[in-house]
């Protein structure tokens, strides 16, 4: 089913998205403001929806395809609800 | 189905090393750049793109691949471009009110502080809703 060269690349995805990851964790902890943790969160989010999706193709079933569909909710959920309490000081007026 | 064309592998396997690499760059991007309004491109672009490389291929790789017609990588992507912008007005929005607040992390872009805004008005801020805008229960 899956040749060579689609492992290849997958691998290469893998290694990719576990690489951003890391980076984006640093740019997590070493801040320095606010809002630079906020957008690391949320690329984080991102990159693991591209994780989701390279694994759903691996596997080759599309079941995890709902787990990405709602990381994509939830991720934008959170990181609205989140600059939203640090503007306002309060998440639903 | 009795295996991929040789061609559909590496269209797949070109759509997911794309994908993987504007992530990758988007991500040095965050890492790399001196201020915030400078690293938010990295993510909301590149990494945007990189993902929308990879669902493109996913469902490449299950419909001309597998033989199967799945459309929630359509919904995700659909999601993730209108979500995007969003997000990162907000994050600029949030980056913008702790510099104006003093937020000794938060240092301006290359274009510089804005300049404060005229008059009473106010963007982005602990001050209750004027009168006239949306929840500021005066004609309720």
């Amino acid at each position: 089913m899956m040749g060579p060269v689609l492992e290849g690349a997958l691998a290469f995805g893998f290694g990719a998205l576990g690489l951003a990851l890391a980076m984006n964790l640093w740019r997590l902890f070493k801040g320095p403001g606010l809002a630079d943790r906020i957008l690391a969160l949320d690329t984080m989010v991102i990159n693991v929806i591209g994780l989701i999706v390279l694994a759903g193709i691996a596997g080759g079933s599309g079941t995890s395809f709902e787990a990405a569909l709602l990381l994509a909710m939830v991720g934008f959920v959170g990181t609205v609800a989140y600059a939203k309490f640090a503007l306002r000081g309060d998440i639903i007026e | 189905m009795t295996g991929a064309l040789p061609f559909t592998e590496w269209l797949v396997a070109a759509l997911i090393v794309v994908g993987g690499s504007f992530a990758l760059i988007g991500s040095w991007g965050l890492v790399r750049l001196p201020s915030l309004m400078e690293r938010l491109h990295g993510p909301t672009k590149a990494t945007t793109l990189g993902l929308g490389a990879m669902l493109v291929g996913s469902v490449a790789w299950f419909q001309l691949g597998l033989g199967q017609w799945t459309t929630h990588e359509m919904l995700v992507s659909v999601f993730l471009f209108v979500t995007a912008p969003i997000s990162a007005n907000m994050v600029a929005k949030v980056h913008l009110h702790r510099l104006r607040l003093g937020e000794p992390g938060a240092e301006p872009g290359p274009a510089g502080a804005p300049a404060a805004p005229p008059g009473t008005a106010d963007w982005a801020t602990h001050e209750s809703p004027h009168e006239g805008t949306p929840g500021d229960f005066v004609g309720d």
